[in-house]
């Protein structure tokens, strides 16, 4: 998917204006910041250990990301299954298209894979001739709108509200409209079942990949996923080269926090792991196994100041509670991720140059980094990214002008008592009187939206110093 | 007792008010107070841009300023936080400054958490005939752990009784300059913080955070909010509610 992050500004204000879209947003936010907070207060023992030991899994990894990936394959491998590389989306699309000739697939049943977007998989593989079909509720509701795409990671159509669903799926259904949820994802199902049973080919993410045993790990709610891994001869996983876990019960600790993080669910209505090709005395799977095990930027990342970012285990948290992704959705962000996680994710794997207002976009108030499960200390990261743009030289000069002028200033007391006394009444002239300003001359952007308070009239200093004088 | 106190640029800009009510606070506890003339910004609007060697030069000139006290307090949790908490982490490759910088952090606090925690104070000067409800601001809060100390003290002033607000600990959308380089989006933020603290139906927002206060304040009042107050949580403290004294 060709990141459309510099665009972020106006995007971000388009949503701003649209009231459904505000209105569909509000109902998410309450929802996912109430369920995780019932979920973490309900948790029998401290949930701030729990992070602490999914860091520790994720970190013991990435520091030999190498030596676990290279576990993984080998058992795997003996499992039966074909495990794959691919450098970046390129390649996954050659590898999976690859593979759907090989076995002369014509339809693909997907369950969600975020890689596959960031690959623009579905485009590849219509091209090839190869019907790909989402089984994701969201996902789903996604590509019967015209391929549109996904708005948050866990929730693709969050920014859709009920009659939105009910008026696409009457159209392209060609059935009576209807307007509750269960009745609309019973004809989802209906309309899904028929690809269940013809496709040739499944394809899926993978939550976690588990090196002792060789197997991926699926975390999903709707069931898709069982019938994407198992009902069709062949089965192609898409991960990072990141999802990595060593043990089992590293899993089993992760899968501690990913629900209750993600949608306040102690487990989630499906955990699959899977292991290998379908064995002689298995009743079904799989004839064929494949994992294509994806870099796309992540081992760039190893060994770097941004390597905790490589953490992340796609939970959602830092979106749900981010003030700014609740104001303005996941469109504007313009790639496959948004929010915090994304606003990293975007700037390190599409281009620091594509994405100069998404480090910028966050107040830095940390709702994300005490969230987060495994700890992405994502402001840190956000700002990290604000000073690799500085050192490359990608800010505006105006900007750049301004900031050194006033740190020049600010290292000069006598220079800097002057500019704010000079300051502050200028902006008392501007007041004209009242206690408020209604237009910044040298920020509309601040009273675009609200006023400016007047200041006091004198500065601290100023005062301080008539009060020391009058005393001696 | 030492105590230096770091003004901060925008209540020395914006609210002198404020740097006097932390003045009384910290005398009325019997603390020697001294003001560093030449102090000016801690760096943090330079730190958060992404100009580590501006925020570096301005580290540099406040740990020289205030090394010689006993302790540091600054009436704002993100000021005393870049002190705090930012400020070893900015000369990881220079072993003496980093020495210095961790000498100062370590004697570095936000005025309630000082009054609260170090000087442990027993009462304090106000007096306010109402109800507030408190901003917890985001540095302060989710850094420093500034939370019940001010609303203890708050409890400590006669007449003054707390209404909290809901989503009390959400972020009101200022962010520094992000405020300014995306306006629509702070304001939008800062309108949802309007509507939690006005449903609080208090007669005064009160923070420890001036940034917070004047975008809550700007937002209060191009809302139309002529009535709900917005006020320091020094002024509140110190007995001189936003005036000038």
């Amino acid at each position: 998917m060709r990141s459309q992050a510099m665009f972020f500004q106006r995007r971000a204000g388009e949503a701003l204006a649209d009231p459904q879209l505000q209105r569909n947003f509000t109902g998410l936010r309450d929802k996912f910041v109430g369920m995780r907070a019932r979920a973490v207060n309900a948790y029998e023992r401290d949930f701030d250990e729990l992070r602490d030991a999914g860091q520790a899994i994720r970190d013991r990894v990435l520091d030999n990301l190498d030596v676990w990936l290279e576990l993984f394959e080998e058992k795997a491998t003996q499992r039966g299954a074909t495990v794959l590389w691919a450098k970046d989306g390129r390649e996954i699309c050659e590898q999976v298209v690859a593979i759907a000739q090989k076995h002369g697939a014509k339809k693909v049943i997907k369950s969600k894979s975020m890689l596959s977007e960031e690959a623009q998989l579905n485009v590849a593989l219509t091209a090839a001739g190869v019907e790909p079909v989402e089984t994701d509720l969201g996902e789903y509701i996604l590509q019967l709108s015209g391929n549109e795409p996904p708005s948050h990671i866990l929730a693709p159509a969050a920014h859709k509200n009920l009659d939105e669903v009910a008026d696409l799926f009457a159209e392209k259904h060609g059935k009576p409209r209807k307007s509750e949820i269960q009745a609309l994802t019973r004809e989802a199902r209906e309309a899904l079942r028929e690809h269940f049973l013809s496709a040739d080919m499944g394809l899926s993410g993978g939550n976690f990949l588990i090196a002792e045993t060789g197997s991926v790990a699926l975390v999903t709610n709707e069931g898709n996923g069982r019938m994407v891994t198992t009902l069709p001869k062949v089965h192609v996983v898409i991960t990072g080269i990141e999802k990595i876990v060593p043990t089992l019960e590293d899993f089993a600790t992760l899968m501690r926090l990913l629900p209750r993080s993600a949608t306040g669910q102690e487990i989630s209505n499906y955990v699959s792991v899977c292991t290998g090709t379908k064995g002689v005395d298995d009743s079904d799977g799989p004839e064929h196994t494949y994992f294509i095990l994806v870099d796309n930027g992540r081992a760039g990342l190893v060994g770097s100041e941004f390597q905790p970012m490589l953490r992340c285990i796609r939970c959602g948290a830092c979106m749900n509670h981010c003030p700014v992704y609740q104001s303005i959705g996941g469109h504007a962000y313009g790639w496959v991720y948004p929010g915090p996680m994304g606003s990293v994710l975007t700037s390190l794997y599409t281009g620091l140059e594509n994405s100069l207002d998404l480090p910028h976009a966050a107040t830095l108030c940390n709702q994300c980094g005490v969230v987060c499960p495994v700890r992405i200390p994502l402001p840190e990261l956000l700002r990290k990214l604000r000073e690799k743009q500085t050192e490359c030289g990608l800010r505006p000069w105006p900007e750049r002008l301004a900031l050194s002028m006033w740190a020049w200033i600010a290292q000069r007391p006598g220079l800097y008592s002057l500019a704010t006394k000079i300051g502050v009444r200028y902006l008392n002239w501007l007041a004209g009187g009242e206690d408020r300003i209604k237009v910044l001359g040298l920020a509309p952007e601040w009273t675009a939206g609200r006023d400016f308070p007047a200041p006091q009239g004198r500065t601290f200093k100023e005062l301080y110093k008539q009060g020391q004088e009058r005393k001696t | 007792m030492k105590v230096a106190l770091f003004v901060t640029c925008l209540v020395d800009l914006m609210r002198p008010s404020v740097g006097f009510a932390a003045l009384r606070l910290l005398e009325a506890a019997g603390c020697e107070v001294v003001v560093p003339e030449s102090q000016t910004c801690c760096g943090q609007p330079a730190f958060n841009s992404g100009d580590r060697r501006a925020a570096i030069a301005l580290a540099q000139k406040t740990i020289a300023e205030f090394e010689g006290f006993d302790y540091l307090v600054a009436p704002s949790g993100s000021c005393a936080d870049q002190i705090r908490t930012e400020y070893p982490g900015l000369f990881l490759d220079d072993p003496d400054w980093r020495r210095r910088a961790e000498a100062l952090a370590a004697r570095s606090y936000e005025l309630t958490q000082f009054l609260a925690e170090v000087l442990k104070v027993a009462s304090v000067p106000g007096e306010f005939d109402g109800s507030v409800t408190y901003h917890d601001s985001c540095t302060g809060l989710r850094s420093l752990g500034i939370k019940h100390q001010p609303r203890r003290l708050l409890g400590k002033v006669r007449g003054l009784s707390i209404k909290e607000m809901p989503e009390a600990e959400s972020c009101c959308g200022f962010g520094g300059t992000f405020a300014v380089k995306f306006g629509d989006i702070s304001a939008a933020i800062a309108e949802r913080k309007c509507v939690n603290l006005q449903a609080a139906a208090a007669d005064a927002v009160v923070g420890g955070d001036l940034g917070c206060l004047i975008n809550i304040e700007g937002k209060l009042r191009r809302m139309g909010d002529e009535t709900t107050r917005v006020l320091h949580v020094a002024e509140v403290l110190a007995g001189t509610n936003g005036k000038l004294v």
